[in-house]
């Protein structure tokens, strides 16, 4: 019991922050119907940036976070720019193939340009120490990461009942012509959009990094957000924070209890493709998801 | 010579010819004269290039026929190669097959496999199908590094696959293995160029345009998206099969994930749902290549800081921003440049 208790508590934790990587895609495909397959990848340049802020610069946490939003807003600029702006309108394909194209190409190359691809470790950055709660042992970093997401999300939510261009982007998920017939710029509420989709992959990024550093591969993270995503449901915001937790908790206990009984390589690497496969078999629109109705 | 004004066609045979005049014939055989003596002007960097083509120019003409014609995005292409790979690896290695035995017999195991990973295209279409391709990759090529028995597939270090052999002569040089690979891709492309012009190829086209529709007039979707994902797998198989012998090894890292994006840009570059297009992507990726070997050391000497990682992130780099700017200025690829050159000759002196 408290072996399960122990994982599920940081399956929570890794879970909150695949709830907020997926928030990022889910903005995205509500406001602007592209789906962001490069998602991964601003997890992954995320965590380099933490780890430039944290231990290349050496600022403190808060600091080197504010840092990195910062360049997640610059980048998120450019993406939608230079990037989306031109496909507004263009076939489903053309959309993911420049999103692919964006993350497993240039985001890629520009990390492995600029940090050579390398693992990279924060040392000392987060205490690792554990904190005892009776029988459990918890390490600090997992409850640091957990609070923060949870920060982030709650803000996120709060942006989206009461700011105004919060308001807006909603409108435009709703209808985008009504929305622009109220005056709604769209183009903004697309920029806004990619830039807190980069944001929240950023920060989800830094806090991953954390605790068990970057690399290259963390942008297979991103793949495994798409298991939340779908789970949720892909146009429900809160369906990607409850599957996030579900997400993030099975691959817990999945990987506590499964893979000591399979080979090496364990089944917990594939195991959010495999929710994957199974949701789309069994129900494609996910738990919360609007369920499409076609006609011709 | 008479000043043609048109191609006219007075036979229906005439009419559905893929090589309709004497033109398209002296450049097809001109062509085919280049390809076939090749090896005996280039060297080795380029030969290595020209392999690496024909290869993909197989694999994508399945992409294209699964992507391009029939509309159903896979990034898993490269995982039902790496099922051709090693299925060919394993037959020639460990159940002793010849290589030629082998190779109908990876294509069809690749196409089964492609088969099951098809099924849910049944349900989902457009990113929920990607979603379910890049599951497949994972999937199989967890399978085949961990858990498939280690004394099949070798496990993490892989399998060996003995170059292939013909009446006694083994293909242990490039310049023969290029022959090996540019015949198969020459019949990968007659073939895949006359599937989609039959009735198979005209039902993919419908389902591609409007799957709805496509079924109300009485296509079986069911059927033909199946077959696509089959027809598709099965190209990938050959290429697969191909990729592992001319390495002389079956292992996941000859087939990493990366390489289906690739497939997926080439088409994006050639031109989707194109024949020739398929080819001219594959050829403008190899070339990036080549520019890629020829730019690395230059960049690597001006700007040292980067210099051990110039090569891995250029390629990237440079394929990801071609890609980018076709799809925002060029989306029908190069095969609508390609058509343009030739309207504009076909129609000189008079092309406005």
């Amino acid at each position: 019991m408290t072996k399960f208790l122990e994982l599920g508590i940081s399956g929570v934790s890794v879970g909150i922050v695949y709830a907020l990587i997926a928030m990022g895609f889910v903005i995205i495909l509500k406001c602007s119907q592209a789906f962001n397959i490069a998602q991964g990848h601003i997890v992954m340049i995320g965590g380099y940036l933490g780890f430039t802020f944290l231990v290349m610069f050496g600022l403190p946490l808060w600091a080197a976070l504010l840092a990195a939003i910062a360049t997640a807003t610059v980048m998120g600029l450019l993406i939608e720019r230079l990037t989306l702006r031109p496909l507004v309108g263009k076939p489903v394909i053309a959309v993911v193939m420049m999103t692919i194209a964006l993350g497993f190409c240039i985001l890629e190359g520009l990390a492995i340009l600029i940090w050579g691809g390398q693992y990279k470790a924060y040392s000392g950055v987060i205490p690792t120490e554990p904190i005892r709660l009776g029988e459990i042992h918890v390490p600090a970093a997992t409850v640091i990461r957990a609070i923060l997401a949870a920060v982030v999300v709650a803000a996120l939510m709060l942006f989206f009942r009461y700011a105004k261009i919060g308001l807006a982007m909603r409108a435009t998920a709703e209808d985008e012509q009504v929305a622009q017939a109220a005056g709604i710029k769209v183009t903004t509420v697309y920029a806004i959009s990619w830039i807190i989709a980069c944001v929240t992959g950023v920060v989800g990024g830094i806090l991953l990094g954390a605790q068990a550093g970057v690399s290259l591969s963390m942008a297979d993270l991103g793949l495994k957000a798409f298991a939340v995503v779908l789970l949720g449901g892909l146009d429900s915001i809160g369906g990607a924070i409850i599957a996030g937790l579900i997400v993030g908790v099975a691959e817990a206990v999945a990987g506590g209890y499964l893979d000591p009984l399979t080979r090496t390589g364990g089944l917990s690497t594939i195991f959010p493709f495999i929710i994957i496969i199974i949701v789309l078999i069994i129900r494609p629109y996910g738990l919360f998801g609007t369920r499409r109705i076609e006609r011709i | 010579m008479a000043l043609r004004s048109a191609t006219f066609s007075e036979t229906y045979a005439q009419d559905m010819a893929l090589l309709r005049t004497r033109t398209q014939w002296v450049i097809l055989l001109a062509f085919l004269a280049f390809l076939f003596t090749c090896p005996l002007f280039m060297d080795n960097t380029w030969l290595t290039i020209m392999i690496m083509i024909g290869i993909s120019v197989i694999s994508v003409h399945g992409l294209n026929i699964l992507t391009g014609y029939c509309g159903q995005i896979s990034m898993g292409h490269t995982a039902f190669m790496a099922v051709g790979g090693y299925a060919s690896a394993i037959l020639c290695g460990k159940f002793g097959f010849s290589f030629w035995a082998a190779l109908p017999c990876a294509a069809l195991a690749a196409g089964l496999v492609g088969l099951i990973f098809g099924l849910p295209s049944l349900r989902v279409k457009g990113f929920y199908l990607i979603m379910a391709t890049i599951s497949a990759y994972f999937i199989i090529s967890w399978l085949f590094h961990f858990q498939l028995p280690v004394e099949i597939t070798g496990g993490v270090f892989g399998r060996a696959a003995p170059k292939p052999e013909i009446f006694g002569i083994v293909l242990q040089s490039k310049a023969s293995y290029y022959y090996l690979v540019m015949i198969m891709a020459c019949l990968a492309t007659v073939v895949a160029m006359n599937i989609v012009r039959s009735r198979v190829g005209r039902a993919f086209i419908a389902i591609r345009d409007n799957d709805l529709a496509a079924e109300v007039m009485g296509i079986n979707i069911w059927a033909y998206k199946l077959l696509a994902f089959f027809i598709g797998c099965v190209f990938a198989g050959v290429a697969g099969s191909l990729l592992a012998h001319y390495y002389g090894w079956a292992s996941t890292e000859s087939f990493p994930f990366i390489n289906s994006v690739w497939y997926l840009g080439m088409l994006i570059v050639g031109g989707m749902g194109n024949t020739t297009g398929a080819i001219l992507g594959s050829v403008a990726f190899g070339l990036l290549d080549y520019l890629v070997i020829i730019l690395a050391p230059i960049i690597a000497r001006d700007f040292p800081a980067v210099g051990p990682q110039a090569s891995a992130s250029l390629s990237l780099i440079i394929r990801g921003l071609v890609i980018i700017v076709f799809l925002i200025f060029e989306p029908r690829g190069l095969a609508h440049g390609w058509h343009l050159i030739k309207a504009y000759f076909q129609l000189w002196p008079f092309s406005h």
